[in-house]
Parts: C-alpha cells; sequence; structure tokens
C-alpha cells in the first residue's frame, strides 16, 4: 500500500510553499488523501528534472484517484471475478438475500459488489459499514479476496 | 438494445447458470457474473479455426471427407478429447468409434477417472453442489485449488454462500479445509485450517488420518504437528455433513490406488457423514465418463472390437501413443499444448485430425482440421455437471458452421 512517505520522496522536497501547504510532506498526505492533485505542485510541473517523479507519481496515485469515499480500491488486474466479495460482503447479503447472499450473481440493484466483465465493480459505497456515522472497520469483503485485489486507503 | 440472456457458463465443470450476457447484433457487449474464465470463453476464440487439409485452406465437406478417408484407412484409429463437447457429440463420437473398431479415450484417463469411475460404480458416496450449499458445514480441499481452477466454486457452492441449513455464513457455520503441497489461493482462504504436505505423500498422510480416527497414535515421516492431525480427525469426526473436493494433486498422487481412498471414505460415514466431487476442469469432461458408461458399461480407454467393447490401460491414450496408435482424431482439446513432449512428438508423427471452433497449439500441426461451433455458445445439447448434475446448455449466438455431434454424424455416413 502506498504510503505519505513514498509520495514525499517523488516531490522536490524544497517546501517551497506555493502549492499553499505548509511543507511538502503535507502536500503528499493531502495527495494521499485523494484532496489535491499532484499537479497543483509547480515546481514539479514545470521543472522537467522531475519528469520521472510525475511519471511514477501518477502511476501510484491513480488507484487513489479511484478510491471512492470509504476509501475503497479495487485493482481490477488482479481480480478473477471469482465473487467471493459479492457474496461476503454483509450489505450485498442484507440487501439481496436470496440472490448475493446465496451464492447467485445479484438480483437487484441495492448491492455494493457485482461482478461485471469478469471484475467486479462496487457501487451504492454509502450503504459500506466503513462509511458514514456508525462505521466500522468491517473486512468482509477484503478477508476472502484470494488475490488482495480489494483495498481500503 | 441490447439482448439480454442467461446463460449457462461453460468455461469449467461448475456451468454456472446465473451468467447474464447482454448482446447487440450478435456481438456481445457485457458479461455479468461470470468470472475471468467465464467472460473469455464468451468472448470465444482469438483466432477461428478454418477447415484445412494439409495446411491448405479447403471446403469443410472436403476436410471431412479427407478425415473419414484417414479414419477407415487406420489400422488403429484414436479418438481423443471429448471434455468440451456435448453430450450428443460424445455419443456419436462413441458411435464412430464402434464402426471403426477404434480406441475411444479422453483427459479423464489420466485424472478424474478413477473417481468418477468409483462413484459410477456405487463404490464412494457423492453429492450434488446444491447439497453442498444448503447442508455442508465441513469442506475439506484436497490437492485441488478451485480459487485458480473454478473461480466461483467457494462463492457459489463450497464456502460462502448462505445455505438452508447454513444460515450465518461461513463465519460461524462452515469449516473449509485444504490439503496441499503449496499454499494456493484456496489454502490461503483456509488460512489455519490449511495442511502442507510434501508432494507425492498424500497416501501417507491418509494413512495416518485414518489412523487418527481410529484412536491410534498417527506417525509421519514430515514434518507435520500431530496434535494438528488430531485436531482434523476431530473435526471431520464432529461433522454434520462433510464433503472432500477431491483434484488433480489427489489423483495424481494416489495413482491408480483408490482402495486407500475409499477406504477413508467409509470409515468418515462410520463416523459421520461424507461425501466426495471430483473436481472435474473442462465444462464436459464428467459427461465422457457417463456417457461411455451407459453404452459401454466402462468410463474411459475403451477399444471397441468385433466382439464388443473391451477396457484397460492398455487403451488409454498415454499407452495408444507409446505404442500402435496409427491415427488420431481430437475434439475440443489441445493435447499439443498439455501432453508431455515425447508423446506430442508421437501426435505430430500420425495422421492427425482436430475438430475445434479454435485455432490452437495442436491445428498448427494438424493434417486436417475442421472447425465445429462452439458448444454452449453457438450450439446447444447437455452436459454433465461436475457433480454429475445434467445440465440443458443455452446457446445465444446464431451462426451457420456444424456442430461438432453433426461434423461426427457427417464422418460415419461417409465411412459407410
Ligand atoms: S466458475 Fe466456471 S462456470 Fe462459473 S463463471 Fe467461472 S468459468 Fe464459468
Amino acid at each position: 500500500m502506498t504510503s505519505a512517505m513514498e509520495i514525499y520522496q517523488l516531490l522536490p522536497k524544497t517546501n517551497c510553499k506555493e502549492c499553499n501547504e505548509s511543507t511538502c510532506m503535507a502536500f503528499a498526505v493531502a495527495l494521499l488523501s485523494g484532496s489535491r492533485q499532484y499537479t497543483e505542485c509547480p515546481p514539479l510541473i514545470k521543472d522537467d528534472k522531475y519528469h520521472n517523479s510525475r511519471i511514477k507519481l501518477e502511476e501510484i496515485l491513480k488507484p487513489i484517484r479511484g478510491a471512492e469515499e470509504t476509501g475503497l480500491i479495487v485493482h481490477e488486474e488482479l481480480c478473477s471475478g471469482c465473487g467471493n466479495c459479492v457474496v461476503a460482503c454483509p450489505v450485498n447479503v442484507a440487501n439481496d438475500p436470496h440472490g448475493s447472499g446465496r451464492g447467485f450473481g445479484p438480483t437487484n440493484d441495492k448491492v455494493i459488489f457485482r461482478v461485471i466483465d469478469g471484475k467486479v465493480k462496487a457501487a451504492n459505497i454509502e450503504e459500506c459499514r466503513r462509511f458514514g456515522k456508525n462505521r466500522i472497520m468491517c473486512n468482509a469483503c477484503i478477508d476472502p479476496c484470494p488475490t488482495e485485489a480489494i483495498e481500503f486507503v | 438494445m441490447s439482448d439480454i440472456t442467461t446463460w449457462i457458463c461453460t468455461g469449467c465443470a461448475l456451468l454456472c447458470e446465473d451468467i447474464q450476457v447482454y448482446a447487440a447484433n450478435g456481438r456481445v457487449e457485457k458479461v455479468e457474473h461470470a468470472c475471468m474464465m467465464g467472460k473469455s470463453r464468451v468472448t470465444g476464440c482469438k483466432h477461428i479455426a478454418k477447415p484445412m487439409v494439409d495446411h491448405t485452406e479447403v471446403t469443410i465437406d472436403k476436410a471431412i471427407s479427407k478425415a473419414a478417408h484417414i479414419l477407415k484407412n487406420a489400422d488403429n484409429p484414436v479418438l481423443y478429447g471429448w471434455g468440451n463437447s456435448t453430450s450428443q457429440a460424445q455419443i456419436a463420437g462413441i458411435e464412430l468409434a464402434r464402426v471403426l473398431n477404434a480406441v475411444i479415450d479422453s483427459t479423464s484417463s489420466f485424472c478424474q477417472g478413477i473417481t468418477i469411475n468409483e462413484i459410477l460404480q456405487g463404490q464412494m458416496p457423492s453429492c450434488t453442489l446444491e447439497d453442498v450449499r444448503e447442508k455442508a458445514d465441513v469442506i475439506l480441499y484436497w490437492g485441488a485449488d478451485p480459487m485458480s481452477s473454478h473461480p466461483r466454486h467457494l462463492s457459489k457452492y463450497s464456502y460462502f454462500p448462505r445455505g438452508d441449513m447454513r444460515q450465518h455464513g461461513y463465519e460461524e457455520d462452515r469449516k473449509a479445509i485444504a490439503i496441499d503441497v503449496r499454499q494456493s489461493r484456496t489454502a490461503r482462504i483456509c488460512k489455519d485450517m490449511f495442511y502442507r504436505i510434501p508432494p507425492g505423500s498424500d497416501l501417507e498422510f491418509m494413512k495416518a488420518l485414518l489412523d487418527a480416527l481410529d484412536g491410534k497414535v498417527p506417525k509421519l515421516s514430515f514434518d507435520l504437528d500431530i496434535k494438528r492431525l488430531l485436531e482434523l480427525a476431530t473435526l471431520l469426526k464432529q461433522c454434520e455433513f462433510g464433503v472432500i473436493f477431491a483434484g488433480l494433486g489427489l489423483v495424481y498422487s494416489i495413482k491408480e490406488d483408490i482402495q486407500i481412498l475409499s477406504g477413508l471414505i467409509s470409515k468418515l460415514n462410520e463416523l459421520s457423514n461424507f461425501s466426495l466431487i471430483p473436481m472435474v476442469g473442462h465444462f464436459n469432461m464428467r459427461g465422457f465418463n457417463h456417457n461411455l458408461f451407459n453404452e459401454t458399461g466402462y468410463i474411459h480407454r475403451v477399444k471397441f472390437t468385433d466382439k464388443g467393447p473391451v477396457s484397460g490401460i492398455e487403451f488409454s491414450i498415454i499407452e495408444q501413443l507409446k505404442g500402435n496408435a496409427d491415427a488420431i482424431l481430437i475434439i475440443g482439446s489441445d493435447p499439443l499444448a498439455s501432453l508431455p513432449g515425447a508423446l506430442s512428438k508421437r501426435i505430430e508423427d500420425i495422421p492427425l485430425i482436430l475438430i475445434d471452433p479454435c485455432e490452437n497449439l495442436t491445428t498448427k500441426a494438424a493434417d486436417v482440421t475442421i472447425p465445429c461451433k462452439a458448444s454452449g455458445i453457438e450450439e446447444g445439447g447437455t452436459a454433465y455437471r461436475m457433480d454429475g448434475e445434467i445440465i440443458e446448455l443455452s446457446p445465444f449466438v446464431q451462426s451457420k458452421g456444424m456442430s461438432d455431434e453433426m461434423i461426427i454424424q457427417r464422418i460415419i455416413k461417409e465411412i459407410n
């Protein structure tokens, strides 16, 4: 999993504040949370010596940009479409007990996980138990995944 | 607007029946609920096979005549493959073998044949995948890694779903155990119920487990905590509805020695309640065994003679290739990609006829290639799921080609 330190190492590390953050580290944390984009760092964009850093940042930040508000990321390249998460997710089971809950493909649109074109896709993310006021550290989709294709950042 | 079809997936022998295919003008636009393997099955061949004789494109009629000519003139023709064919094509294939006095065999010859034979002979209790979903509380994957070979196995049937008698889900109601030589994807899901054993030691482990079940002190020549083995024995004894999924790892390891596995299952059935389901790979591999059994009383390695069918190890594809096979028809299989080098060489040396929807390694070496429709996609019929249930396939693409069954019927006609 990507860390703020790893991102920081790719930034100019001059604490120039042009991004309006107090330090490069603070900017790295903002990048990790998805609240800012690396293109908002002027020196990084202007100076050609950061060319390789930009490529690397693009690569490691891509999944974070795709992350839902709960921080959920599906690494599609790892997913085999087995559907373990579809059947194990307690929200899927509660919202579709006779479909996903019994091992079938979801039978309605109220589920979080469903497999499309051989890869799992997430929707209705506001229903996730990691979301909202009473959030809990649910692991029910990560735990049964045989390829570590699901991650929360 | 796309048409939505509920499709029976022919990607593996689970034959998942809940796949939604969205297609417009014959083009698949979206597939729901199928795993990656199923998705690639729907998407079809990378390269479609063409009718060829001696590496030159010909009409399909010409390819069929040439195939009939080769088979009719061979002294010892062998018909092999069959796992990706419908039962109807398999039955036609058995008829072709009868007409030719040929040998007919399938991949089951060196994989699940022995377990399926025990089940068909009534020597090994088995059950359906629905039984597993509704009732199973102890699931043992032995030398099997369904997470890689049958991706929806655990989610659809064997571990994760809520069943009638397993309402609380897998965390509370089911125990999954893996016995394997490596920590497979399935073993990872079984966590601390994974028993790693050295390659080839399945029989030794089985004997030790039998001792533990008998209340004797088990011995093992390799490093595995005996306490864990005793724990396993206790769990198996206490279960309400247990099932063993026998994978290729187990079958290869016990070779032809099925007695000890049958012994273990009977012992378990004295103490609790256990069934075995073979982890069959191709979508109708098990069908070949059932259909041949219905026609001849044997499940594979059959030779037709003037006095009727006979069966024996000498009629296995491997022995035939080592020995006197002088022409081979391969259907829905790519043995040049899977058989050991020396045997593949032999296939290339004798006249080779291939019936397949797609180009593969074997088509490149074939003397005659006859393209057929993709079973279950362009052509219907029935197939046997891995647990022996008969499933009606649901083709959704209209195409002009010929099914493998039609091709075989035509070959029979030309021979007669
Ligand atoms: S598990 Fe097998 S039958 Fe089910 S969708 Fe995947 S390939 Fe198809």
